[in-house]
């Protein structure tokens, strides 16, 4: 027999590489359909951000002297690499991808000490470096239903192939730029608004933010087995959708309505599978709730006002700043105790 | 009945149909019994017997000492062969005070007193006979139930609760004593209810155990006890937990129960209560779980104290399987052990011979974050924030985040998906703090026997000074005393 152990002598039968498979398992419907949707491209890009990422973790954490396995199996930069991946447009160049996933993990994770000790969430800390950094690659979208065979992707991926008539716009750029341009929301949706193709995720858009419904499963998925909690991602929806119903009562021609913004860009991808990042988010139920809030109000601020179309990448990275805060003032209450940590009066009855 | 929320909590795999449906049945009489002298909370008992002597089933052989402790008494007939140390039930093995009784095989009782109108006796009359059978909460706490009697009757307690939560999983100990002991049961309780004169009197039991809700409601009939169905959770046993569920209302921190006019006591100990106040019986013996994937036939037996939890293996047959770890108690709360000399004690409710499988052990990873441990604390602390402060040696921080309100159930590290083995964490910055707080009073003791010490002889070295000063006094006086004298002659003899 071994050192003596300490109790409990039983557990739960979890760990985080189950944690992180069921995550995987949730997106992989979103994933599926993004590959249907945009052909082979999506696929390399795919590829090429979770072997970029698996490739680049095992050179820091070997440069760091640590067991590589045990790392790699925690599955974590698999996840991180694979919702960069969906975040990215689909007919993206391959460095955009490896430049985002060596990012998002060394610089990302692996810098802050690794699983579990960074601020940011790697994922959306790289999406905004490439956005900011390559905002013509980051911004140039596709219509669907347009895949090219395995050898055209080739040359789009790993070539830069030009992309004769097939760009298009995002339904939140088009509607940004054509703002600019002086044009009503009731004129700029006209032709570019489809609330089923949009719920189905048959528009322009990032690889794997398109399918509102598929996400939407995955997440209840996750809910269901209790991976995530409803607080966050029901908050940022609320976030986003209430002050759109307001300003488009106000204004229907200058604010675009709920539905607009809750089937558009990133946001579902973000409310389900971002957001819920465990590391990056508060500990409490009230504070997911307060973060997940927090997130929603500023996408909608960022895609309304802010000089970038969607928001939903600096909304999170914004709130991921303000965790240890929200961490701090939202702690629950310890029993036998009152809100303060004041222990509770004693009571005598006879 | 109204039942309240808990919040937190965790549902283990119960594992209780290996032992559940076995009948208590009685170890035979072991050769030689190891009675360690401190199987409670508190001070050890002092022995009353000396190497030779012959003792009878029951006889007393060593009282409680001080304010908290308890009597140890004969579980068999025999002869004392033995006033030192044995092997500990404890995770560490190390040897502590026993005595070593050898069973000269006839089991005789000694002259006990009954009482057949126990219901006449006085309220501190109960709790006398009580702490004389050297009576001690049977769920696991060990604490003195006399003085709990003593402590709950001065404050006045309202409720009292009778604890059949047993919510760890494997043990079925209180489960078996409550179906087939269940008139003597609520005789006890009502003894207790009377020892401290309750208004209200609460018997909360899982619902994972219909029959012995069935056997108690059926025994307590329309007395004054109440039989309450609680949901399966785990830690439903625990008391703040039950006094929660049933009344709603917490215990103050770092108060007591009756800070809130409860008293809460395990089913088993009103068992032992019963005994010891109409029979006149003490507390040698008591029902034990023995189960685990190892153990072949998993069972509950009434053990004596003393008796050598290898007896008890033998009893249920031994091995199925080689066991990947020995657990006196349950698997939640309950102490690993190696050495199986290790004597049942009062507070051994299981021995438990699990496998690999069960244990689930894996080696820790980092944490996530993810907070599934916030969301089982039934407490409401931050297990995850707690342990970050503890592994950077931040007690004074861990303790401002509630780690003298954690109540060590493991709740937390039972669901934590890195195997961070939280729980381990709190009870080492536990221990860590109750020795900072030992060396602080040591600290302390010092420096006053230091200042006592400048002071004595600061005031010697004042007295010698003035002692001198007074001598020199005196000297001069002496002196000059001396010079006008001899003037004086001077004069006279001019």
């Amino acid at each position: 027999m071994n050192a003596i152990a300490h109790s409990p002598h039983a557990h739960a039968p979890v760990s985080i590489g189950k944690v992180m498979a069921t995550v995987l398992l949730a997106l992989t419907p979103a994933t599926l359909f993004s590959f249907w949707l945009y052909g082979w491209p999506a696929v390399n890009l795919w590829a090429v951000s979770l072997i970029a990422a698996i490739l680049g973790e095992t050179f820091v954490v070997r440069m760091q002297g640590r067991k590589v396995r045990p790392v790699l199996m925690d599955g974590s930069g698999i996840l991180t690499a694979w919702l960069l991946a969906l975040s990215l447009p689909p007919y993206a160049p391959w460095w955009i991808a490896v430049l985002g996933s060596l990012f998002a993990i060394i610089i990302g994770k692996q810098v802050f000490g690794g699983l579990g000790q960074n601020v940011f969430n790697p994922a959306m800390a790289a999406r905004v470096m490439l956005l900011i950094s390559f905002p013509l690659e980051m911004t140039t979208w596709v219509a669907p239903s347009q895949a090219p065979g395995l050898l055209e992707s080739l040359r789009i991926t790993f070539f830069s192939q030009p992309i004769d008539g097939m760009a298009s716009a995002s339904l939140l750029g088009h509607v940004k730029t054509e703002f600019t341009r002086g044009i009503g929301l009731d004129q700029a949706l006209t032709g570019y608004y489809a609330p089923l193709d949009m719920l189905w995720g048959s528009r322009a858009g990032s690889l794997g933010e398109t399918a509102a419904v598929l996400l939407l499963i995955g997440g209840l998925f996750l809910i269901a087995r209790r991976i995530i909690t409803w607080h966050a991602p029901v908050a940022m929806l609320l976030g986003v959708a209430a002050p759109a119903l307001l300003f488009n009562a106000i204004d229907a021609n200058h604010y675009a309505g709920p539905m607009v913004h809750l089937l558009s860009g990133g946001l579902m991808l973000g409310a389900f599978f971002i957001i819920t990042d465990p590391v990056t988010s508060p500990n409490t139920a009230l504070g997911q709730f307060i973060f997940g809030l927090g997130c929603g109000l500023l996408t909608w601020i960022i895609r309304t006002w802010g000089g970038y179309p969607e928001g939903v990448a600096f909304a999170v990275l914004l709130m991921n700043a303000a965790t240890p805060i929200i961490d701090q003032y939202v702690k629950p209450r310890i029993y036998g105790r009152d809100r303060k940590g004041a222990a509770l009066a004693v009571k005598k009855e006879s | 009945m109204k039942l309240f929320d808990l919040k937190g909590g965790v549902h283990p795999e119960g594992n209780k149909d290996l032992s559940a449906e076995r009948h208590i049945r009685t170890l035979p009489l072991p050769k030689k019994l190891y009675v360690p002298l401190q199987q409670h909370i508190g001070a050890p008992a002092t022995p009353v017997v000396k190497v030779g002597d012959k003792v009878l089933k029951g006889q007393l052989l060593a009282s409680a000492q001080g304010a908290v402790s308890s009597s140890i008494h004969a579980p068999t007939s025999g002869t004392i062969t033995a006033l030192g140390d044995h092997v500990a039930p404890h995770p560490s093995g190390l040897p502590v005070p026993t005595i070593t009784l050898e069973s000269d095989g006839e089991d005789k009782w000694m002259q006990i007193e009954t009482v057949d109108m126990p219901f006449l006796l006085r309220p501190e009359e109960v709790a006398a006979r009580v702490a004389a059978a050297g009576i001690v909460g049977l769920g696991g706490a060990t604490f003195p139930s006399a003085l709990k009697l003593n402590l709950s009757r001065n404050s006045g307690v309202q409720t009292l609760i009778m604890n059949g939560g047993e919510c760890e999983p494997y043990l079925t100990c209180d489960d078996r004593i409550m179906r087939e002991r269940a008139v003597e049961i609520v005789e006890g309780i009502r003894l207790i209810a009377h020892a401290v004169d309750a208004k209200e009197i609460l018997v909360g039991i899982e619902d994972n155990k219909p029959e012995a809700i069935a056997a108690m409601q059926a025994a307590a009939g329309n007395s004054e006890v109440k039989v309450v169905a609680m949901p399966s959770m785990y830690p439903m046993g625990s008391e703040k937990q039950i006094i929660q569920v049933l009344t709603g209302m917490e215990i103050p921190a770092g108060g007591r129960p009756a800070d809130i006019g409860v008293l809460v006591h395990n089913v088993a100990t009103a068992f032992a209560v019963q005994q010891a106040v109409r029979y006149g019986k003490p507390l040698i013996s008591r029902i034990v779980t023995l189960s685990g994937g190892a153990i072949k036939t998993a069972c509950n037996v009434e053990a004596l104290v003393g008796t050598p939890v290898q007896e008890l293996i033998d009893f249920a047959d031994g091995y199925a399987q080689p066991a990947a770890r020995l657990v006196l108690g349950g698997p939640m709360m309950g102490q690993q052990f190696t050495n199986t000399n290790v004597p049942v004690v009062k507070g051994t409710s299981g021995v438990l011979a699990l496998l690999a499988s069960e244990i689930g052990h894996a080696e820790a990873s980092p944490c996530i974050r993810c907070s599934t441990c916030v969301r089982a604390c039934p407490v409401g602390l931050l297990p995850l924030e707690m342990a970050a402060h503890i592994r950077t040696a931040d007690l004074a921080g861990a303790v401002a985040l509630g780690l003298k309100d954690c109540i060590a159930c493991g709740s937390c590290s039972y669901v934590c998906p890195a195997h961070i083995p939280l729980v381990h964490f709190f009870n080492y910055a536990k221990g860590d703090l109750a020795a900072q707080e030992r060396s602080k009073l040591k600290q302390e003791a010092t420096k006053k026997l230091a200042d006592a010490r400048n002071e004595r002889l600061a005031r010697i070295e004042r007295e010698r000074a003035e002692a001198a000063a007074k001598r020199k006094a005196a000297r001069e006086a002496k002196e000059r005393a001396a010079k006008e004298a001899a003037a004086k002659a001077a004069t006279e003899t001019v």
